[in-house]
């Protein structure tokens, strides 16, 4: 019952704040929308027993990502309201409903049809969620992990590179330097 | 009784709206927004799967899926700010033109 409860509370909150995140002319208040639908989101996560991957979303997402974006937005003028000129607007919804259904049809359909049995148990006697995500990833999982962690060391370096090039210059001041083609 | 159907169908609801979100919206900062509710619907998905059938390996690739949005994110975000302090602008149609 509680988890029946749950489960539409969440679903409910989760499609308003992302209908907000779509539909909304302010940037602003869609960022604020969509941080509220991530942590919606990690309330999923622990519904279906996967603390660590809820734990990851909060901080990941509402921690991490919500941060850059804040960050990136003081380079953009948010206070005013995005123009967009938008044709066939019913085509475009009526073709992205269609894709997301045949998608889940794609994902699902091979799910339903045999009958998959469990590599790696999720439910061990006397081990949380926790440890038995731990021993997975650092058993079968090593190297998609350390190719992430590399990954990420990447991802770093190149945002730091390419936000950092000409800091010291005024955004919305018209610069008149030549571009020398240097990398920073 | 919830069931897997449900959060399938709840992953679909969800990803239909982050892809209106890709078709309609025209600026770049809202696509980035769009294209974390696509990740996460999948999200919901894999880790639904993953427990109505007793396997770790759907949380484990949405696992990984966090992280591949982190670095995208983090060079998306770079390379949009690069492009405002080039143009002035976050606008889809000003990408349109290869002027150099």
């Amino acid at each position: 019952m509680f988890e029946v409860i749950a489960f539409y509370t969440f679903s409910i909150l989760t499609i308003v704040m992302f209908g907000i995140v779509v539909l909304s002319k302010n940037a602003l208040y869609a960022m604020s929308a969509l941080a509220g639908g991530m942590i919606f989101i990690s309330g999923f996560f622990f519904l279906l027993g996967a603390e660590f991957l809820g734990v990851v979303q909060i901080v990941v997402y509402s921690g991490a990502v919500m941060a850059l974006y804040a960050f990136g937005m003081m380079f953009f003028d948010t206070t005013r309201e995005v123009k967009e000129n938008v044709h066939y607007k019913k085509l475009v919804y009526a073709l992205s409903i269609i894709a997301a259904v045949l998608i889940v049809v794609i994902m699902s359909a091979p799910i339903y049809s045999a009958n998959t049995e469990a590599l790696y148990p999720s439910v061990v006697e006397g081990v949380g969620n926790v440890q038995i995500v731990g021993l997975v990833l650092f058993t079968k999982y090593l190297v998609p992990f350390e190719l992430a962690a590399i990954m990420l060391l990447v991802a770093m370096i190149s945002g730091i590179l390419l936000v950092s090039k000409r800091m010291d210059m005024n955004l919305t001041q018209e610069d008149n330097f030549e571009e020398t083609g240097e990398i920073i | 009784m919830i069931t897997l159907t449900h959060y399938l169908v709840l992953s679909a609801i969800l990803f239909s709206i982050g892809l209106v979100g890709i078709m309609t919206r025209k600026n770049l900062l809202m696509l980035f927004f769009s294209t974390e509710i696509l990740l996460n619907a999948v999200n919901i998905g894999f880790v639904a799967v993953s427990h109505y059938y007793g396997d770790l390996s759907g949380q484990m690739f949405a696992f990984f899926i966090i992280a591949v949005a982190a670095s995208e994110l983090a060079v998306g975000l770079g390379l949009l700010i690069l492009w405002y302090k080039k143009t002035g602008s976050t606008n889809l149609d000003s990408l349109s033109m290869m002027k150099g």
